[in-house]
């Protein structure tokens, strides 16, 4: 430690950080590690760690505001909610919840690769976590534009329970009258699932848009040669995603029960 | 690391670098690192870019105060003569809304905060020097977007953007003016994260938690509200800017919404945001107090705890907004009595101060004065939050000029105070200048007798039932509107008066040298403007906060005097001798007095001047 020197450094006016005995940390090609502003690499660590974690407890408030506003419709119109979730694409959020499960795997694989500083298996598992966020953001449209097709679309297209342009549901209207629902009160549940899952999906891509950086970095090697920590916190936001989307999925997909095997309340 | 420390300890020379050795060579520091428009604009130093925060907030808090005066303007008759009514609903929520968030929120934290946080715990900048920068280019994106909205049109919802005008009735850029908020509120949100990394894990070594300032505490509770407060804000806001996008029904009950929901939503954040807004004023008044009454502060852990319990009690109290919203009754109890029990924390504050000013040897410059301001505004407006968070006395003052006048003298009177009072203490250490004494006690015994002639009518104004958020009013309140406005004029120059003379002190203040209070805090310990990475040598702290000692200060006043006699006694000694010499003695070169002349030479130096 050359606290002393490092910090008179400026008045004494030599180069800035490799004054005193001790070298700088550096990784294996020579990248400076510590910031000018620590005192050493623990301490940097332990400063972006806490920052992610923090970071991801604002995510979790942001959130949390919508899941209690989704908390208050659902418990003024539980019979509109069971309708809704009917209406949208069980069986393609259930394959989105597992390629996520897979993806967030492989996160914790590449962030193990890192730290064992195994370069090749850190690229493959990047890139099977870049393919595996695309995958569902794929399947998201798919989803999201098949819901816009039948009239599911709050605000931009909503017309399904409009006998005029979608003749063949005139069931679901006779339905929505036999529950004496009023076809605002689906439209609620529908804005919540577009909300909900428009902004777990902008999330979806800003991860995205972190694992691509990290891949390119990783492909030039500097994770592997000493600091391995920037995967460990993107990681860290791509498990918060992840986890996010396990609350989300039961809610919005679940919460009556798959159509035709009755309601699981 | 400890051989390092004992080092330090054993090479332990007095930071407090004395006037003259600053005169021989030109020292570095944060202002003369760099002059082009890039080194301000691009620079990671939390002392630079606090400066680009307090140039910034100073244009909005006088964009605000420009729609205040108009309203006050317009109040002076009844008849809503001087604008139109639409006009000054549109100046309502363009004060609400620039003071809110683009002045009150950021004031003391992203200024005085930024600058002083990684100082007061010995570190080199805060943990994340580029993120900082960033939160001051969001504040001043958001601040644009808004400003266009309010200025190009304008918005007439008031700041608080109730739900369902503002999605579906409302005349103005509200979605415009949304965009502006959600960016400062990330702003805030990163400010926040910044500060809560920075006191957990740069503490210089041997600052434990209980030797942290009452300042550092304050601003770690106040920062934890930002981070947990502001996203349901930010939230909430996208959520009213969809509906009026889409006109889909998330609040409006036409289309099945509930707009209580958004009140909730809304208060949920911003009664926090009032302590975010409070918080950082109490920090400052309490490094202050301690300062200026040479004590320690009275019970120091439980002005620390109180931080901190005001800022857990924030969180549980936005129900009282809503006592007559059509919240359940029940909910209203619970809220009121919640909001009784947050003035405990804040009672222990005002109780910790005042036993702190007992049998201190109190002086009274301009920032305790200031001081004093804030305790007895901070007071009158907490008292009257009580009176609020009532129920029944709730029912009949809502929405009426005794909210208005409560929320001021917290927001304004106290906040306001605090903040100048900040910028007054720590200006030498800022600019390395003296800002004159005079001038600012002038100006802070005119804000204090400004803000109550504004505001203290206004109590009675609205316990008289005039609501708020009118252009027109009954007549018979005319006679009170119209101290409210003379005082208003007081008030603008009391305001006015800091900024003038401040920047005169800038060209023109004597040098303050490293400590011109006698202070005790670390920031206190290096030079004035302190160097790029704070401090010469990396400070080691074996002592809690506020170790003031009024018999040492006595006997430095003595030797100061010591000093200063035997100074003079030597020139006059130098200068007969050199008259007894006659004229040959010019060539002996006496270094002393070389050193110690020419004022001019000092002043360039020190100052502002490219050297």
């Amino acid at each position: 430690m050359n606290v002393i020197a490092e910090s008179n450094s400026l008045t004494l006016d030599k180069s800035p950080v490799h004054a005193g005995e001790t070298d700088p940390p550096i990784d294996d090609s020579g990248h400076l590690l510590l910031h000018h502003h620590f005192d050493d690499m623990s301490q940097q660590r332990e400063c972006n760690t806490l920052m992610m974690w923090c970071f991801l407890v604002t995510e979790i408030m942001m959130f949390g505001g919508l899941f209690c506003a989704y908390a208050v419709y659902r418990w003024s119109y539980p019979h509109a909610f069971a309708i809704g979730s009917h209406h949208i694409k069980w069986f393609m959020g259930s394959v989105n919840t597992g390629v996520l499960l897979v993806s967030s795997l492989t996160m914790a694989m590449a962030v193990h690769s890192a730290a064992l500083r195994n370069k090749k298996r850190l690229v493959m598992y990047l890139a099977a976590t870049l393919v595996l966020g695309w995958c569902f953001i794929g399947v998201k449209g798919v989803e999201w534009t098949q819901d816009y097709y039948e009239g599911l679309a709050p605000g931009v297209n909503w017309n399904y329970y409009d006998t005029t342009v979608h003749p063949d549901h005139a069931k679901d209207v006779a339905e929505l009258a036999k529950e004496g629902v009023s076809p605002n009160a689906v439209k609620m549940f529908m804005i919540f699932y577009f909300f909900m899952t428009g902004l777990h999906g902008f999330h979806m891509l800003v991860g995205i848009i972190l694992v691509t950086i990290l891949l390119i970095m990783a492909i030039k090697g500097r994770f592997t040669e000493g600091n391995d920590q920037p995967v460990e916190i993107s990681g860290l936001y791509w498990h918060l995603i992840d986890i996010i989307w396990i609350f989300l999925f039961p809610l919005l997909y679940l919460v009556s029960g798959i159509k035709g095997s009755g309601p699981l309340w | 690391m400890n051989t390092a420390a004992i080092e330090a300890e054993v090479d332990h020379v007095p930071q407090t670098a004395s006037i003259e050795e600053l005169e021989f060579e030109p020292r570095h520091h944060y202002l003369n690192n760099g002059y082009g428009w890039k080194s301000w604009l691009f620079t990671v130093d939390h002392k630079r870019i606090a400066i680009l925060y307090m140039v910034s907030i100073t244009i909005f808090f006088f964009l605000g105060g420009l729609a205040a005066l108009m309203m006050r303007l317009n109040l002076m008759t009844p008849y809503s003569q001087f604008i139109k009514p639409e006009t000054y609903n549109r100046m309502f929520t363009m004060h609400g809304i620039v003071m809110v968030f683009f002045f009150l929120v950021p004031s003391i934290p992203a200024t005085l905060g930024n600058f002083v946080l990684p100082m007061m715990l010995g570190a080199k900048d805060l943990a994340f020097p580029k993120i900082n920068l960033l939160s001051w280019y969001l504040y001043i994106i958001g601040g644009i977007i808004a400003l266009y909205a309010l200025t190009m049109g304008g918005v007439d919802t008031g700041w608080t953007f109730y739900e369902p005008y503002s999605s579906m009735y409302s005349n103005g850029y509200v979605v415009l003016a949304i965009l502006g908020i959600f960016l400062a509120g990330f702003s805030s949100i990163l400010t926040g994260l910044n500060f809560i990394v920075t006191t957990h894990k740069m503490r210089a070594p041997g600052l434990t938690w209980f030797r942290m300032p009452i300042f550092v505490w304050s601003m770690y509770a106040t920062s934890v509200i930002q981070v947990l407060g502001t996203p349901v804000l930010a939230i909430t806001l996208v959520l009213v800017a969809a509906e009026r996008i889409l006109h889909v029904g998330i609040f409006d009950p036409k289309l099945g919404g509930d707009p209580i929901l958004f009140q909730h939503m809304f208060w949920f954040y911003s009664h926090p945001a009032v302590y975010i807004m409070v918080l950082p004023g109490m920090a400052v008044i309490s490094e202050l107090v301690t300062c200026f009454a040479r004590k320690p502060i009275f019970g120091y852990k439980m002005v620390c705890f109180s931080s901190i319990a005001i800022a857990v009690i924030s969180f549980l109290v936005w129900g009282h907004h809503l006592f007559t919203s059509g919240q359940s009754p029940y909910a209203g109890i619970l809220f009121s009595a919640l909001s009784f029990c947050v003035a405990i924390p804040s009672a222990i504050k005002v109780f910790n101060w005042t036993a702190t000013l007992y049998k201190g040897s109190i002086r009274l410059d301009a920032p305790m004065l200031y001081t004093l301001g804030f305790i007895g505004l901070f007071v009158v407006g907490g008292l009257t939050g009580v009176y609020l968070a009532a129920i029944a006395i709730d029912v009949h003052l809502t929405d009426t000029y005794f909210v208005i006048a409560h929320f001021h003298y917290i927001m304004v009177g106290a906040s306001v105070s605090a903040f100048l009072g900040g910028i007054h203490y720590w200006w030498p250490k800022m600019t390395g200048k003296l800002y004159p004494e005079a001038w600012a006690r002038v100006a802070a015994m005119l804000l204090f007798i400004g803000f109550n002639l504004t505001f203290f009518p206004q109590f009675i104004l609205g316990y008289q039932g005039m609501p708020r958020r009118y252009a027109m009013y009954a007549p018979e309140f005319q006679t009170l509107n119209i101290f409210s406005t003379a005082g208003a004029t007081i008030l603008a120059l009391g305001y006015l008066l800091p900024f003038f003379y401040l920047l005169w002190s800038l060209k023109k203040g004597k040098p303050a040298g490293p400590n011109p209070w006698g202070a005790t805090g670390l920031e206190w310990q290096t030079t004035s403007p302190p160097p790029t990475f704070n401090f010469d040598v990396v400070p080691i702290v074996r002592v809690g906060p506020y170790a003031y000692n009024p018999a040492a200060d006595e006997l430095e006043d003595k030797r100061i005097e010591f000093e200063e006699a035997k100074k003079k006694y030597e020139e006059n000694r130098d200068r007969l001798e050199a008259e007894a010499e006659g004229h040959n003695g010019n060539g002996n070169g006496n270094g002393y007095g070389n050193g110690n002349g020419g004022e001019n030479d000092h002043s360039d130096r020190a100052g502002f001047h490219k050297g």
